[in-house]
């Protein structure tokens, strides 16, 4: 096939805002109503669309931090302070208005109970949002495959989701580590440095176990990530990635 | 389509008569490129004028920074709705470059570091209306921005004014550049808002 | 240049071809390696979508959008495979 010319065929949706909430300073998730929503896969995301006045849009994808069995679509957005729709999203945004998106789209970065495990789940910043879905889509269903999370925030304020993930933490198919790179509370038990291989290697679970890993968050950190866990021996077909773009600051 | 309330996006809604139809005011400088930064060493890099011409030349990078420079102050305008006003730039003008060379054809294939290429006829690259230009705002111009030397036509597009610039082949045919060939207008006026073909 | 993966045209590519393609196999026409569609290099900063080989940096697909018309090209691929699940 060469160069050619179609219309489009996604359709646009209006979903309504119903609740949102900071998750942390930076943070905000945002729960919504679609009207015949068809359902997602854990790990999947939803474009967004905003329109001016004057006809400008733009487009931004944002991944579906809720589980399927969840009664709403949730986002979870990091206002990124130069950047163009993440400060309206957390800043403007409030209960009653109405957001175009499309979705829910991506079949890749999807986990649900056939692809099996061991699971490996690594997150940089908000690229927790989607590995949140599978665990919430884990415990949800009952699932017994043995997960390991990684999860990577500045500081313990910076870090999504907290109580949630402590709560997970107490449950028996769960093992979450946290690092916080900037600040750590002085009684701090977890990791204190940026991934890097050694991290890896400690809280991965043996290349010989195969285990099927997802890696989110800010692009340099999703590749350093990926490369460490190939260098480490695992194989990288059971690796996959999916990266938020570049921003700023390192999780 | 439904508009979003509260939502203006990143531009400036202050009207200007320095302003192409269709385009903003940006203060910052986006980022125009479609791959990876090329960090092409300025040991090896150089610059050609070639094909349809009397004599091809090549400079290499001292050598082409001991042509004589001027420096401008113009405006810029990209396809993607943002201008930025009155931005400075250090470069050599395009007519030494051709006069070097004596084309003997009328259009031009920029081509450049990472493959990007753009098309041109040779006239509005003649007439002190365009240069590589290797200084922006007084200093090296960044490698996000197309340095060591980008090729800078601001009375075009600015897809037109190709990033990482190594030379200028002239050609008898008007061959479709990068975007040229996805639809995006072959000459690209922004006063007469020529974006895409048949614009 | 900021780096995203096909992950990220997910919405698009739907949009285009009807389904997702983001598990469709795919093998680049420089380099030969080959990989799925939502492991390929994305850039947004020109006037349309680039996606680029992450081995060997060679244009795979430029997707550009006029008045609601998508233009595609996806000669950079070898092979572009259909996933089944789109059937
Ligand atoms: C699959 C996916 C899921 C994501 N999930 C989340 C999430 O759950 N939470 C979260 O906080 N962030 C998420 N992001 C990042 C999010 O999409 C935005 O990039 C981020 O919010 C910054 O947007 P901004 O407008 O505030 O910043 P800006 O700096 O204004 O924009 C960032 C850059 O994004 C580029 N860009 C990104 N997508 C597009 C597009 N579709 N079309 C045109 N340009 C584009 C722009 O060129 C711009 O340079 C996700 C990204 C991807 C690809
Ligand atoms: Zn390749």
């Amino acid at each position: 096939m060469a160069r050619t010319a179609i219309p489009g065929r996604l359709t646009w949706q209006q979903a309504t805002v119903v609740e949102t909430r900071f998750d942390t300073p930076q943070v905000k998730s945002i729960a919504l109503t679609v009207p015949g929503w068809s359902g997602h896969r854990a790990g999947q995301h939803v474009d967004v669309r905003l329109t001016a006045p004057d006809g400008y849009q733009a487009e931004r994808s944002y991944s579906i931090a809720s589980a399927p069995e969840d009664g709403y679509v949730v986002l979870s957005v990091e206002r990124l302070d130069d950047g163009e729709v993440s400060p309206f999203l957390v800043d403007e945004l409030r209960t009653g208005d109405e957001l175009e998106l499309r979705g829910p789209v991506g079949g890749y970065f999807v986990w649900d109970e056939p692809l099996g495990g061991p699971l490996f789940l690594v997150a940089g910043g908000s690229g927790l949002a989607p590995l949140r879905a599978m665990m919430r889509h884990h415990r949800a269903t009952r699932s017994e495959v043995p997960v390991r999370a990684l999860c990577s925030a500045r500081s313990l304020e910076a870090l999504l989701y907290r109580e949630e993930l402590m709560e997970l933490a107490a449950c028996d198919p769960f093992d979450i580590s946290i690092t916080l790179t900037r600040v750590q509370p002085s009684a701090w038990r977890g990791y204190r440095r940026r991934i890097d291989s050694d991290l890896l290697a400690e809280v991965a679970w043996p290349p010989a176990d195969r285990s099927l890993t997802y890696i989110c968050g800010p692009t340099a950190f999703v590749e350093t990530a990926a490369a460490g866990l190939v260098g480490l021996g695992h194989d990288p077909a059971r690796i996959r990635t999916e990266r938020f773009g570049g921003t700023g600051v390192q999780p | 389509m439904a508009v979003t309330r509260g939502f203006q996006g990143r531009r400036s809604t202050a009207e200007s008569s320095q302003l192409p139809p269709g385009q903003y005011l940006t203060r910052d400088f986006p980022v125009l490129s479609a791959g990876p930064t090329p960090y092409t060493p300025l040991e090896s890099w150089d610059f050609t004028v070639r094909g349809a011409v009397d004599t091809p030349v090549t400079w290499s990078w001292e050598e082409f920074r001991s042509l004589p420079a001027e420096s401008f102050t113009v405006d810029i305008h990209c396809v993607t709705k943002w201008s930025k006003l009155d931005t400075s730039w250090r470069g050599v003008s395009v007519d030494a470059l051709l006069g070097a060379a004596s084309p003997r054809a009328e259009y031009v294939t920029a081509f450049c570091d990472g493959g990007y290429t753009t098309n041109l006829p040779v006239a509005d690259l003649r007439g002190g209306q365009a240069w590589v230009v290797f200084e922006y705002d007084g200093n090296p111009l960044p490698p996000v921005h197309g340095g060591p030397a980008r090729l800078l036509v601001p009375h075009l597009y600015f897809w037109k004014s190709a990033k990482w610039v190594r030379g200028l082949e002239i050609r008898a045919d008007d061959e479709p550049g990068f975007w040229e060939m996805y639809g995006y207008h072959n000459y690209g006026d922004p006063w007469r808002e020529q974006r895409y073909q048949g614009d | 240049m900021t780096r995203y993966d096909g992950n990220a045209i997910a919405g698009t590519l739907e949009d285009i071809f009807g389904g997702d393609l983001t598990t469709a196999a795919c093998v680049c026409g420089q380099c030969g390696q080959s990989g799925v569609v939502a492991e390929i290099a994305i850039y947004f900063g020109g006037p349309g979508i680039v996606a680029r080989c992450p081995y060997c940096d060679h244009v795979l697909l430029v997707i550009t959008r006029h008045s609601g018309m998508y233009c595609v090209d996806v000669t950079g691929f070898a092979q572009l495979s259909t996933p089944s699940a789109l059937a």
